[in-house]
C-alpha cells in the first residue's frame, strides 16, 4: 500500500497516536473537554467544505444534520441501549440519506435559493423534535452515561479520540474527493454548471454524492453528542451557531485545499473556547461574527490564501 | 381536533391580521433581496434593532409608531453605509460574490444579535402604549387593537411603495436596475447610486416595521432566527421584488399560521413558514406572483 505511507497517510497515523497517548496520558480532564468540540468542528467544518468548498452549494442545514445525527443516536440509546459506534454508524446513515434529499433539491435550486431552503430542514427537524415526546420534547433528555471502554479513564476521554478518529477519518475522505475525478467534476460544476453538463461531467450524481458523503460525516459528528452532555434539547443542538461555525471554519481557513477547513476550524473553535472561559459565551458568538466578516471582507481566501501570498507576493499581485 | 366553525373563522380572521403584519416586516427584504438580489439575511435582525431602538426611545416617553418614524432616516443612513460597504467589498471586485456575501451577511446578523445581548441583556423586552392592550370587540370575537394597526400600517407601506416604484422617477429606476443593470448604465444612469437609495429606503422602512414588531408583542436578541424563516418564506413565495405579491404571500403565510396554531398548538407554528418556503421553492422557485 503506497498511499499509506505517503506524508499524509504518516501525518494522519500521527495525529490519531498522538490523540490516544493524550488521552490515556495525565493531561487535564478540562483539556479533553474543550479539544472534543474543536475536533467536532473540524468534521464539520471538513464535512461542509466538501460540499460549499468544492462544488460551491453553500448548505446552512449544517445543524439539522448534527442534530439529527444527536437525536439518532438517543433514539437508538434509548430504545435499545445500542453502544456508541452503532449509534454513530446509524447516525451516517439517516443523515446521509438527508443529504440525499436535499441532494435533489439542487435539482431546481442554486445559489441563495438552495442556502435558504437548507436552513428551512433545521427549523422544520427542530420542530419535529420539540413535538416528539419519546425523544424528550422541549423539554429535553437526561442521560445516564455507560461506563467508558477499557482503555480510557474517563468517558470525556474515550470521546476525545474517538472524536480524533473521526476528525482523521473526515479529513481523508475530503482530500480524497479533493484530488480524485470527483473533486474535479465538483469544482467544474462549482465554475459553471451547464459547461460542465454538456462536457460530460455527470453533474447531478456527483452533486447527490457530495451532498450524502458530507451529510453523513454532519450526522456522525453530533452523534456522540448527548453522551457528551449527558443531555439532549432540542433548542441547542439545532442551533445555527453550529452551521455558521461550519461555514466560517471553512472559509476562515480557505475553501480550495482540505488543510483550509481544519485550520480554520481549529483556529475558531479554540478561540471561542478561550473566550468562553475567559469572558462569557455570549462572546463567543461574537467572535465567530467579527472573524467571518473580517476574513470575508479582507482575506477571501482565508488563511491558506494569505499564506499562498506571502509566499509568492509578485505572483499573487499579478493576478488580476 | 373539534372542528368548529366558529373557531376556523376566528383563525382566518386572526390569520389575515398576522399575514399583514408579515408582509410589513417582509417588505424591506422584498425591496432587498428581490429587487436587488442582494442575499441580505441579515435583514431580520436588522428588523430585531429597529425594535430595540424602538424600545430604547419608549423608555423616553416617546410613543411606539412616533418612534420608529423618527428612526427611518437614521436606519435610511444605515442602509446607504451597509450598501456601499457590500459593493465596495463584494460586488464591485465580482468574484464570487454568492458564498461570501451569503456569509459576511450572517457575520453581520451575529454582530447585531450579539450586541444587543450585551447592551439589553437576554429577556424579553416590551413597549408600553395606550393602545397596546386594548381590543375591539364584536359580539363574542375580540380583535386586539395592536393587530389592526399592523394591518393598517401594512397596507399603506404596500400602497406606498407599489406608488412608489411604479410612478416616481426614482422608483421606476430601481425597477429598471433590477430588470438590466448593464442596460441602465448604458442609458447613462449609475445602478450603484440608484441600487445605494433603493438599499436606504428598504431598511428605513424596516425601522418603521421594527416598531411594529415591539407593538405586536415582546422581543429578545434572538428572535431574528425565527424571522429569517418567514421574511424569506414571504419574499420567495410573492416571487422575487412583486409588492403586491408581498402582501399577498404575507396573507397566505399568517392564515396558514393561524389556522395550525389553533388547531395543532403553538409548538408546531414555526414549522408552517418554513415548510411552505420548502415546498414553494421545490414546485415554483419563481414565486407566486414572479415575474
Amino acid at each position: 500500500m503506497r498511499r499509506l505511507a505517503s506524508p499524509f497517510g504518516i501525518g494522519a497515523a500521527a495525529t490519531v497516536v498522538l490523540a490516544g497517548v493524550l488521552a490515556l496520558g495525565g493531561a487535564n480532564e478540562y483539556f479533553f473537554f474543550a479539544g472534543y468540540v474543536v475536533l467536532q468542528f473540524v468534521v464539520l467544518a471538513t464535512a461542509w467544505n466538501i460540499l460549499g468548498g468544492y462544488a460551491g452549494y453553500v448548505n446552512f442545514g449544517t445543524a439539522a444534520f448534527f442534530g439529527i445525527g444527536a437525536y439518532t443516536s438517543v433514539l437508538l440509546f434509548k430504545s435499545l441501549g445500542a453502544p456508541l459506534l452503532v449509534q454513530m454508524a446509524a447516525a451516517a446513515v439517516v443523515t446521509g440519506l438527508l443529504g440525499f434529499g436535499t441532494g435533489l433539491l439542487t435539482l431546481r435550486l442554486r445559489g441563495i435559493f438552495y442556502s435558504i431552503a437548507t436552513v428551512a430542514v433545521i427549523f422544520i427537524a427542530e420542530t419535529l423534535m420539540i413535538n416528539w415526546r419519546y425523544v424528550g420534547g422541549a423539554t429535553g433528555l437526561q442521560l445516564l452515561r455507560p461506563a467508558p471502554m477499557l482503555p480510557f479513564e474517563t468517558y470525556t476521554r474515550m470521546l476525545f479520540f474517538i472524536m480524533a478518529v473521526v476528525a482523521v477519518l473526515a479529513v481523508a475522505i475530503a482530500r480524497y474527493i479533493e484530488i480524485s475525478w470527483i473533486g474535479r467534476g465538483l469544482r467544474a460544476l462549482r465554475d459553471t454548471e451547464e459547461a460542465a453538463e454538456c462536457s460530460g461531467v455527470p453533474t447531478l450524481r456527483l452533486k447527490l454524492l457530495a451532498c450524502t458523503i458530507s451529510g453523513a460525516l454532519m450526522g456522525v459528528a453530533g452523534a456522540p453528542l448527548p453522551m457528551y452532555l449527558s443531555f439532549l434539547e432540542p433548542a441547542s443542538s439545532f442551533s445555527l451557531n453550529y452551521s455558521v461555525v461550519a461555514l466560517a471554519g471553512a472559509i476562515i481557513g480557505g475553501t480550495a485545499h482540505w488543510l483550509g477547513p481544519v485550520l480554520g476550524a481549529i483556529l475558531l473553535a479554540s478561540m471561542q473556547q478561550i473566550v468562553t472561559v475567559t469572558i462569557s459565551s455570549e462572546m463567543n458568538v461574537l467572535v465567530v461574527g467579527v472573524m467571518l466578516v473580517v476574513f470575508v471582507v479582507a482575506a477571501p481566501d482565508g488563511i491558506l490564501g494569505l499564506i499562498r501570498k506571502l509566499r509568492r507576493p509578485r505572483a499573487a499581485a499579478g493576478k488580476p | 381536533m373539534i372542528f368548529s366553525f366558529q373557531l376556523l373563522f376566528e383563525a382566518i380572521l386572526f390569520g389575515i391580521l398576522l399575514g399583514c403584519f408579515y408582509a410589513a416586516v417582509s417588505i424591506g427584504l422584498s425591496v432587498a433581496f428581490g429587487l436587488l438580489d442582494v442575499p441580505h439575511v441579515a435583514h431580520p435582525a436588522v428588523l430585531i434593532l429597529g425594535a430595540y431602538c424602538t424600545y430604547l426611545l419608549g423608555s423616553y416617553g416617546w410613543d411606539p409608531i412616533v418612534a420608529g418614524l423618527a428612526l427611518m432616516p437614521l436606519f435610511f443612513l444605515f442602509g446607504i453605509a451597509l450598501y456601499r460597504f457590500y459593493y465596495e467589498t463584494f460586488e464591485k471586485r465580482g468574484t464570487d460574490a454568492g458564498v461570501r456575501g451569503l456569509a459576511f451577511f450572517f457575520g453581520i446578523a451575529f454582530i447585531i444579535e450579539v450586541g444587543l445581548i450585551l447592551a439589553f441583556g437576554v429577556d424579553q423586552r416590551l413597549v408600553e402604549a395606550e393602545y397596546i392592550g386594548k381590543s375591539l370587540s364584536f359580539g363574542e370575537m375580540r380583535i386586539p387593537l395592536r393587530m389592526l394597526l399592523a394591518f393598517a400600517i401594512a397596507l399603506v407601506l404596500t400602497a406606498a411603495l407599489t406608488l412608489y416604484l411604479s410612478k416616481t422617477f426614482t422608483g421606476r429606476a430601481i425597477k429598471a436596475v433590477a430588470q438590466d443593470e448593464a442596460a441602465l448604465r448604458l442609458m447613462g444612469a449609475d445602478p450603484v447610486r440608484i441600487k445605494q437609495w433603493a438599499f436606504g429606503i428598504a431598511t428605513g422602512v424596516t425601522a418603521l416595521t421594527g416598531a411594529l414588531l415591539i407593538i405586536i408583542g415582546p422581543v429578545e436578541p434572538m428572535l431574528d432566527r425565527v424571522y429569517i424563516g418567514r421574511t424569506f418564506c414571504v419574499v420567495v413565495l410573492a416571487g422575487l421584488g412583486s409588492m403586491t405579491g408581498t402582501l399577498a404571500a404575507g396573507l397566505i403565510l399568517g392564515i396558514s399560521e393561524s389556522i395550525v396554531l389553533m388547531h395543532f398548538g403553538a409548538s408546531w407554528a414555526p414549522a408552517v413558514a418554513f415548510g411552505l418556503l420548502l415546498v414553494v421553492l421545490g414546485i415554483r422557485p419563481q414565486g407566486l406572483f414572479g415575474r
